[in-house]
């Protein structure tokens, strides 16, 4: 008989954390697919109102990890925490939400736990091969499929937009307090301070139309193509994080998850082969168009339409198609 | 500074990727093969620190031969030497078993600092170099956007990238073990005489008895996790791919804007 699969809640600004909302559903799941029940478990500190969220999103119980030393999240005061809490308990999976918080922290827990660690997990399937995971590699150019050859626990992380987020409108379950030995759970992190470095120059979140560049542009010097077409369609400019990270622009310009996430009405990815994370920054568009050089691209699979070629030449043709059809 | 580098060679960002015949990886023939981009974002950072502190830069490496090529690229960067965990029995290893076998090999000295990329852009676990750090019992910190040593070079002070533009920054006591993300410098390039200098430089080679460990804790017997098949995703989920020449498909693609998906 398999452990209960437990799935670890993160919050944020009060609330459960969006993807930890959908890493439920995975949990839940696996729960059923192993026929066990779910755990969710809640790390932090003045917990009351979180838990009573977290206890209506359609788990069996919530178990609530609540000391003054999780006030701040450090890895070292979670994962001695979490991994207290768990080795208890005999799970069979913990399920993480892939932030960058529990990315951060799941190794630790992993470690402490001796389990395997399958990150990023996008999908799963039961078969004759027992459960078979589905997870980006090469930078999300491909999928592989894997499975795990051992008994015991395994650590996992959900990618984000791969699960609906679960419904929060469930009826209350239990809350359960783990009393562990909290003055064990040592911060090995001293708090300084938190920056915005994105600034709010420019905010894409509310732009119809984004002409978005991407590595294939090649250099700074280049930029004039996609400056045009945005240009002619009225649209702000956005960019994949390569761009930004060779100051080809600015850090506001960036989409993704680690810049602003947006929802245009249309948004041309120009050159942009599409890592997950900047999918999960830009998928939420209505009108996604692709060009790029590379028909193997990933961005291809979210886009209503793609262009395979070169965008010198096709991106400048866009832009004098449009003026045409004025 | 005694600064520890971990890193990774990769098939370059830029290759043509071929699924082999069986499905269940990429065919490496002919396949150019990089430095893990932000792993040399950790060695450029460890240079830059090493520089500052008169201190010494030490690289590890797992993989099969070829990984003797990226070696010698980092001492060429400037590295002092370098350290190839080359083992066929390391092969095909999980996040955990590889951890086990860079830990081990790390375990031999005493370093101030470990450096390493956050995530590899061929596997991309993101959690090795965690793994690594929980087996030294070093504190760590992953997506590390900013490195100041403090005076006393007893703490670090770091900047840490959170979701949605926001960075966090605190500080963690020395040794402990940073997951650099790309975009944290902009790595230099080699000189000829680096280059030069870097044929004088050590490489040590590094078997699974050398580091005091049994073969069935690491490589594909030490793993949990067995890949069953690599494949492109599938792509074109109602996407449409638009074919001819580029002012025909820009004709086609503006009518399509403005009279089916009609956000023109």
């Amino acid at each position: 008989m398999a452990g209960d699969v437990w799935v670890v809640l993160q919050q944020r600004d009060g609330r459960i954390h969006p993807m930890s909302l959908e890493a439920v559903t995975a949990a839940r799941r696996l729960a059923d697919t192993l026929e066990v029940s779910l755990q969710a478990a809640l790390p932090g500190s003045g917990l009351d109102e979180v838990a009573a969220e977290a206890a209506c999103t359609g788990v069996d119980s919530v178990h609530v990890l609540d000391s003054p030393s999780l006030a701040e999240y450090t890895p070292g005061a979670y994962s001695q925490a979490l991994s207290d809490c768990l080795s208890a308990m005999d799970p069979s999976f913990v399920v993480f939400a892939h932030t960058y918080q529990w990315i951060d922290c799941m190794a630790r827990v992993a470690h402490r736990l001796d389990a395997a660690i399958l990150p990023e997990a996008v999908g799963f399937e039961s078969g004759d091969d027992g459960l078979v995971f589905t997870r980006p590699i090469l930078e999300g150019k491909m999928q592989s499929k894997v499975r795990l050859t051992q008994e015991g626990v395994t650590v996992l992380s959900v990618q984000s937009a791969s699960f609906e987020a679960t419904e929060t409108g469930y009826e209350a379950v239990e809350i359960v307090a783990f009393e562990g030995d909290s003055d064990s759970w040592t911060p090995d992190r001293e708090l300084l301070g938190v920056e915005d470095v994105a600034g709010d120059a420019v905010d894409l979140s509310a732009a119809e139309r984004i002409v978005s560049v991407g590595r294939g542009i090649g250099g700074p010097d280049k930029l004039a193509v996609v400056e045009e077409l945005a240009k002619e369609l009225g649209a702000e400019i956005g960019a994949s994080r390569p761009v930004i990270d060779n100051g080809w622009l600015p850090r506001d310009r960036q989409i993704g998850s680690s810049g602003q996430t947006v929802a245009p009405k249309l948004y041309v990815a120009v050159g942009i082969s599409g890592a997950i994370q900047h999918l999960v920054g830009m998928k939420g568009a209505s009108c996604i168009v692709a060009i790029n050089k590379d028909a193997g691209a990933p961005i291809f699979t979210v886009s209503d339409y793609g262009i395979v070629g070169d965008l010198f030449e096709i991106v400048p043709a866009i832009t004098a198609a449009l003026r045409d059809s004025e | 500074m005694k600064i520890a580098v971990c890193m990774k060679q990769v098939p370059d960002t830029e290759a043509r990727l071929r699924v082999n015949e069986e499905g269940t990886w990429i065919v490496e023939d002919d396949l150019p093969f990089a430095i893990n981009e932000s792993d040399e974002c950790a060695l450029e950072e460890a240079l830059t620190i090493a520089a500052a502190t008169e201190g010494e830069v030490a690289v590890f490496s797992l993989g099969p031969a070829r990984v003797g090529e990226a070696l010698r690229k980092a001492l060429a960067l400037g590295a002092d030497r370098a350290i190839h965990l080359s083992d066929d029995r390391f092969a095909g290893g999980d996040a955990p078993a590889t951890a086990r076998a860079l830990s081990a090999a790390i375990r031999r000295e005493d370093f101030d600092l470990v450096l390493t990329g956050s995530q590899s852009d061929d596997m991309g676990f993101g959690v090795t170099a965690s793994l690594v750090a929980a087996h030294l019992d070093l504190p760590h910190a992953w997506l590390v956007m900013g490195i100041d040593i403090e005076d006393d070079a007893t703490s670090v002070r770091v900047v840490r990238e959170m979701e949605s533009g926001k960075n966090e920054i605190f500080r963690v006591r020395l040794p402990a073990l940073l997951e650099v993300q790309a975009g944290i410098n902009h790595p230099r390039y080699a000189s000829l005489k680096g280059i030069m200098q870097a044929k004088r430089k050590p490489i040590e080679r590094v078997a699974v008895e050398d580091i005091g460990l049994d073969p069935s804790e690491v490589g594909a017997a030490g793993a949990r996790l067995e890949l069953l098949s690599v494949q492109f995703p599938e792509s074109g989920e109602g996407a449409q791919i638009l074919e001819g020449d580029a002012s025909s498909v820009a004709a086609e693609l503006v009518e399509k804007l403005r009279r089916e998906a009609r956000v023109l």
